[in-house]
């Protein structure tokens, strides 16, 4: 029986193949989530020490032991709400006239692929429109309501790429059904397509959210404060943010700032991760309410 | 007034995608309270012109319709006429159950509600199932999921949520071939049913459904360009015993197809 013996000889040298590669695979996210590990051990470590009520409610301070988070957290809580607050409607818009009543015309395109694009723009790049559009062109000054926008001109091309995918995971038997039933676009818009692509819709926007919530950039170049010791009150007061605290205590030379830098990380990753769980939750009960 | 025209009536119906000549002068006319079953081998423009009954084409980049639809002696597609009036007086269901992600009653409640009715919904509903022969089925859980029904089931809420809108006219698109011959039977008998109120035109793919269950059939073939043309028209009868046409009686006889 030599094909019987040539055979196994092969479906062996098949199985090591398999499990080299799985083993592979294993490595890759072994590394990822190893250096991750390493990471936020670190950043622990360092700044939970310096983690206390007093350091939530305090302004910054050149002391460190008195130097708190109170102004940055503010002023990322406001821009975060703001940016939401413009980038769902404009967003959301834009992808339901893309997917619902655009033509596939050419300029349809040309916009699409333009979009695309801008997603991948540097986030710099934002904060000088930013600073030239909103800050000295329309006069809006350093304020909270500059920074937004400019977090909203950054955060749009994904929160619309989100929301298309995600009306276009509405089944196309679902758009026809309520056609048949007599129902105007609009119709088929508000009561077919946006219940069933709410989830998606959600999903990405809060995601993208959490990206802008990290980005330092585009508001250092819109020159956010980084000394400040007040909390702002509306939308044309001047701010600073989370990331920019952090980034301001970390290139102190002195330890104490180090710590105090890791403990920001940390209320940073915080409220990051309390906007993805946010997140989870919001489509979890949007889906069992579609599903049901 | 309206005994002596026919409900649905084609004249000289052609309809274009794009370049592409999908129907050719297409003539026939589906009396009142009749089912017309229209036949024909696969790509030949069956559900095509069931399509152009109630303006659906229309959701198809570059449709282009020519020639006359008339629905009770009126052309549907005469300018000024809105399709969505078409639509609220002809129903239409679909090849594979679509019911909405949505509750029992709120399938059967759509039509009214987006055509702005203002009576007693749980009338309608409920008037609704019992005719689609589903009511007995789903009287205790009408805020279930329509999605946790069975095919059959759905096939039967769709029929449900048509029926909602007492329309005139019902257009079916192979609305068994997604089911279970069980499920089949109902279908067919609850169509025998409600042909006594309506008027039905039934797209199948089923030879012994299109002979068990209409009182026409249209028989559809594809031309050389591709576009489909009408064989034979006549009582289903009379097509399926003494057909006129040699290419039906291949047809009809399994001989392509």
């Amino acid at each position: 029986m030599a094909r019987d013996t040539s055979f196994h000889r092969r479906l062996m040298v098949r199985r090591l193949k398999g499990g080299l590669a799985g083993s592979l695979f294993f490595l890759a996210i072994l590394s990822g989530i190893l250096v991750l590990i390493v990471l936020l051990a670190d950043v622990l470590i360092d700044g939970i020490g310096w983690l206390d009520w007093q350091f939530i409610t305090s302004y910054p301070s050149r002391r460190p032991e008195s130097a708190g988070i109170l102004a940055a957290l503010a002023g990322t809580i406001w821009i975060m709400a703001l940016t939401g607050l413009f980038s769902f409607p404009i967003g959301v818009g834009t992808a339901i006239y893309l997917e619902e009543y655009a033509a596939d015309s050419r300029l349809r395109r040309f916009i699409q692929t333009n979009i695309s694009n801008l997603a991948g723009v540097p986030s710099i790049v934002y904060g000088l429109l930013g600073l030239g559009l909103f800050v000295q062109f329309l006069a809006m000054g350093r304020s909270i309501l500059a920074g937004a926008l400019t977090m909203t001109l950054m955060s749009l091309p994904v929160v619309i790429i989100s929301a298309q995918e995600a009306i276009r995971s509405v089944p196309e038997a679902h758009h026809r059904g309520a056609y048949a039933l007599g129902a105007t676009r609009w119709q088929v818009v508000r009561h077919i397509v946006l219940p069933g692509a709410l989830p998606g819709i959600l999903t990405g926007t809060i995601l993208s959210m959490s990206r802008a919530i990290g980005e330092a950039a585009p508001l250092i170049a819109i020159s956010a404060l980084v000394y400040m010791t007040f909390l702002p009150v509306s939308p044309l007061d001047r701010f600073t943010v989370l990331p920019i605290q952090i980034f301001d205590w970390v290139s102190r030379p002195q330890e104490n700032f180090q710590g105090l830098a890791a403990a920001g990380i940390i209320v940073l990753l915080v409220v990051l991760l309390t906007m993805n769980a946010i997140a989870i939750f919001l489509r979890n009960h949007y889906q069992k309410s579609v599903e049901e | 007034m309206l005994n002596g025209i026919p409900s649905l009536e084609t004249k000289k119906l052609g309809l274009w995608y794009g370049h592409f000549q999908a129907l050719r002068d297409i003539s026939v006319a589906v009396p009142r309270n009749q089912i017309m079953a229209i036949i024909g081998p696969s790509g030949c423009g069956k559900s095509s012109l069931l399509r152009c009954f109630n303006r659906m084409n229309e959701l198809i980049l570059g449709s282009r319709v020519e020639g006359e639809v008339l629905f009770d002696g009126a052309n549907i597609y005469a300018p000024g006429v809105d399709p969505s009036e078409i639509r609220y007086r002809i129903g239409m269901v679909f090849q594979k159950p679509n019911p909405f992600p949505k509750s029992v009653y709120d399938n059967v409640a759509f039509g009214p509600r987006v055509n702005g009715f203002a009576g007693n919904l749980d009338e309608i509903v409920e008037r609704a199932l019992v005719r689609a022969a589903l009511w007995d089925e789903v009287k205790d859980q009408l805020r279930k999921s329509a999605m946790q029904l069975s095919g059959g089931q759905q096939q039967r809420l769709c029929i449900a949520r048509a029926l909602a809108l007492e329309p005139e006219v019902i257009l079916m698109d192979e609305p068994c071939s997604a089911l279970d011959p069980v499920a089949t039977l109902k279908i067919e008998d609850l169509m025998r049913s409600l042909v006594q109120d309506y008027t039905i035109v039934i797209v199948t793919h089923n030879m012994q459904q299109a002979a068990r269950v209409s009182d026409m059939t249209a028989f559809l073939m594809m031309a050389e360009d591709r576009a489909g043309v009408l064989v034979e028209y006549g009582p289903t009868s009379q097509v399926f015993t003494t057909p006129k046409d040699s290419r039906t009686e291949d047809y009809i006889t399994g001989r392509f197809g």
